[in-house]
């Protein structure tokens, strides 16, 4: 079962700066700053202009990031559904 | 600074700059018009004086965070809604199809029109997205609902934004019944798939709000957004004669004469004389009323704006419901 | 309208009106020796009564102006001086777009600011009051004024709004830089303070950020120090601005330099001499 495909905007859209183990971005197009932990940085990296679904994300980001939790596909959808609803992903 | 004549004069050709006495006046009124933006716009390229360039500076900034939020706002309302097409209206409309009227506007509210027999669907798929409802009252509700021409206001938990969903222009009980099938029937896809109305309803959307949904106040904004929209839309072919017609098809041909009477006496608008008609008696009290902000942006002639609030609310609803909603507004403890 | 008075506050100008002479005349004598503003006010105050009648039938103050709060209570004409500033701080708070408006009270020392932050009541005004009559440079108390462009805090000292104990502390000051003891007012008993000649004179002036604390005055309290992380200070500061948001990337990437690359520290102070002791060995680690 795939689940929705989502993306996130251009990398050109955001400004990053690493504030300790957080991230505060700059989201252009809504003029809004979000301050997030990981893994949601790696994944709107993982989705910059390039759709996918949780599993593919998850398979992205295992590189670099270990989503170290049971049911890791649920709460990546966890997490895509609290970036979709910050506006930072949408679906595809 | 008596009243805003100056402002409307140099909005209308910023040459005359040089008969500015009082800056900081003319800033104030324009501030309390919501014209500071447009005044910026406008005076862009002018040789003010350096103190009033860094307002005015200030003031496009505004106006470009106020066109990113509007414009994002509409951008949500579209992935919450999905299939139901989205009509933008007003100020995000024109910062959406990058119109002249669109420049250095303030924007507030997302306004946006939906067909009526999708407005349950929109109202749901908003409601799951995050927005809630701003008034809890059940009367209120009722009204809005049986007798409004937009859903009771929304508001988005986490942006605090406004979203305000009509289905037609004009409250259904108001005398003029606009024809809200053709308004969504002709409208205009824009390249990211939101939609606007044609120009010759855009323009006469702008006059319905400002005579047969208001009190004049805003007023000045409102005609501005005319003056720029019909200066735009004018120049193509067959324009006057479009306009005419749909006027009355949603009869507002008196409203629209009037609306073009004015623009021409307050910013110099060009227009088309037997569209606009002869003039009445009363376009003077009118443009009294749109005038009456002095220079520390107080609004003046108080008698001649108490005339204009009670005949909004009596345009809107028929006599006697006016008298039983005025009385159960006055009886509900604030 | 009837009485006006034109005031320039560092890069900043107001033009406040009343339809009272007294809220002007007060205000006159404690911003006596500011410079006179030549030409255009950035902002507009309107000191007016809610009815016309209310001008003379227990006097009550409404404060309006460019910006408005519509649920504002009006004031009774007594603390008609501190509906002007309250109607000072409402402009600035909500048409400020120039500058990041931090809510800080700020000093200065060798041309770096120290900016003290944190709840309202927290004691930062008396603390910044006290530090500018020992040596620094006030600044400001309430809003601190961070140039985007080039990351400097900008001097806007206005009269210092002491609250209820802190009174005391200042009863020496010569007597023409005190206004009217105002009591009954929605915090308690206030009194304004005009700054000292110095941070009038170099009101021009800006300072490079290089310390940034988070003060909290309580008896009961150990002295203290914490070190605060960049994070914390970033969301702590938004939380504390009221234009940050409208200021965009401009806004965001001047106060992510600021946090990145000024200390932040939480101090907890028993008296005035304990936060003095607590500031000067934090300052000589950062500058």
């Amino acid at each position: 079962m795939a689940g929705p495909t989502f993306v996130a905007d251009a990398p050109d859209a955001l400004s990053h700066v690493a504030l300790e183990s957080l991230t505060a971005i700059y989201h252009a197009p809504s003029g809004m700053t979000h301050l997030l932990a990981p893994p949601a940085p790696q994944i709107l990296a993982a989705l910059a202009n390039r759709p996918g679904t949780a599993e593919d994300v998850l398979a992205r980001i295992a590189e670099s990031f270990d989503l170290e939790t049971e049911d890791a596909a649920a709460a990546m959808s966890a997490r895509l559904g609290e970036l979709e609803a910050a506006g930072l992903v949408r679906r595809a | 600074m008596k009243d805003a004549r100056l402002l409307t004069r140099l909005l209308a050709d910023p040459a005359r700059m040089a008969e500015v006495r009082d800056w900081t006046g003319l800033i104030c009124t324009a501030r309390a018009e919501s014209l500071l933006g447009s005044l910026a716009f406008r005076l862009a390229d002018a040789p003010v004086p350096a103190q009033v360039a860094a307002i005015l500076e200030d003031a496009r900034q505004d106006a470009a965070y106020a066109r990113t939020q509007a414009l994002w706002e509409a951008e949500m309302a579209q992935r919450a809604l999905g299939d139901i097409p989205l009509i933008l209206l007003k100020g995000t409309a024109y910062a959406a199809a990058n119109l002249p009227a669109g420049e250095g506007r303030s924007i507030g509210d997302l306004d946006i029109l939906v067909p009526r027999e999708q407005l349950d669907t929109a109202e749901a798929a908003l409601l799951a997205a995050g927005w809630e409802w701003v008034k809890e009252d059940a009367y209120d509700d009722l009204y809005y609902r049986t007798w409004m021409h937009e859903l009771p206001p929304l508001i988005h938990r986490d942006r605090d934004r406004m979203i305000d969903v009509h289905h037609t222009i004009l409250p259904p009980t108001a005398r003029p019944t606009p024809d809200a099938a053709a308004l969504a029937n002709d409208s205009i896809a824009l390249p990211n798939g939101m939609r606007i109305l044609c120009p010759e309803d855009m323009i006469l959307h702008a006059v319905a709000h400002l005579f047969a949904d208001g009190d004049l106040a805003g007023g000045l904004r409102n005609l501005w957004d005319i003056d720029r929209l019909l200066r735009r839309f004018a120049v193509t072919e067959g324009f006057w004669a479009r306009l005419a017609a749909r006027a009355d098809r949603h009869q507002l041909r008196p409203h629209a004469a009037r609306a073009l009477r004015l623009a021409r006496r307050v910013y110099e608008t060009p227009i088309d004389n037997s569209l606009a008609g002869r003039a009445h008696a009363t376009d003077a009290l009118y443009i009294r009323r749109l005038l009456a902000r002095d220079g520390w942006g107080r609004e003046r002639r108080p008698f001649t704006r108490l005339g204009f609030y009670v005949r909004s609310h009596w345009l809107r609803m028929p006599p006697l419901m006016l008298a039983r909603h005025l009385l159960t507004k006055a009886r509900k403890p604030r | 309208m009837r009485h006006r008075l034109d005031l320039t506050i560092g890069p900043v100008s107001f033009r406040i009106g009343s339809a009272w002479p007294q809220p002007i005349a007060q205000l006159a004598a404690l911003y006596a020796p500011y410079p006179k503003p030549a030409g255009i006010a950035d902002f507009t105050v309107r000191l007016e009564p809610e009815k016309p009648w209310r001008r003379l039938v227990r006097p009550s103050v409404a404060i309006h102006g460019d910006y408005t709060l519509p649920d504002a209570a009006p004031l009774p004409l007594a603390q008609g001086l501190l509906a002007a500033e309250m109607g000072m701080n409402l402009q600035m708070a909500l048409g400020q777009k120039r500058f990041l408006l931090l809510h800080a009270a700020t000093v200065e020392r060798d041309g770096h600011a120290l900016l003290l932050t944190g709840h309202s009541g927290a004691g930062k005004s008396t603390l910044a009051a006290m530090l500018g009559e020992a040596g620094w440079r006030f600044l400001g108390d309430e809003f601190a004024l961070l140039d985007p462009v080039t990351g400097l805090i900008h001097p806007f000292p206005r009269a210092i709004s002491l609250k209820n104990q802190s009174l005391a502390l200042f009863d020496s000051a010569a007597p023409d830089r005190l206004g009217p003891v105002l009591k009954g007012t929605p915090k308690g008993t206030i009194r304004h303070l005009r700054p000292p000649a110095d941070a009038i004179a170099r009101m021009a002036e800006p300072a490079r950020p290089a310390l940034i604390l988070f003060p909290r005055f309580n008896r009961d309290f150990e002295p203290e120090t914490r070190p605060v992380g960049a994070a914390e200070t970033f969301v702590r500061l938004t939380q504390a601005s009221t234009n940050y948001v409208a200021l965009g990337r401009p806004g965001f990437d001047a106060l992510t330099r600021l946090v990145t690359v000024t200390p932040s520290f939480a101090i907890d102070y028993r008296s005035g001499e304990e936060a003095a002791a607590l500031i000067d060995t934090l300052w000589s680690n950062a500058t």
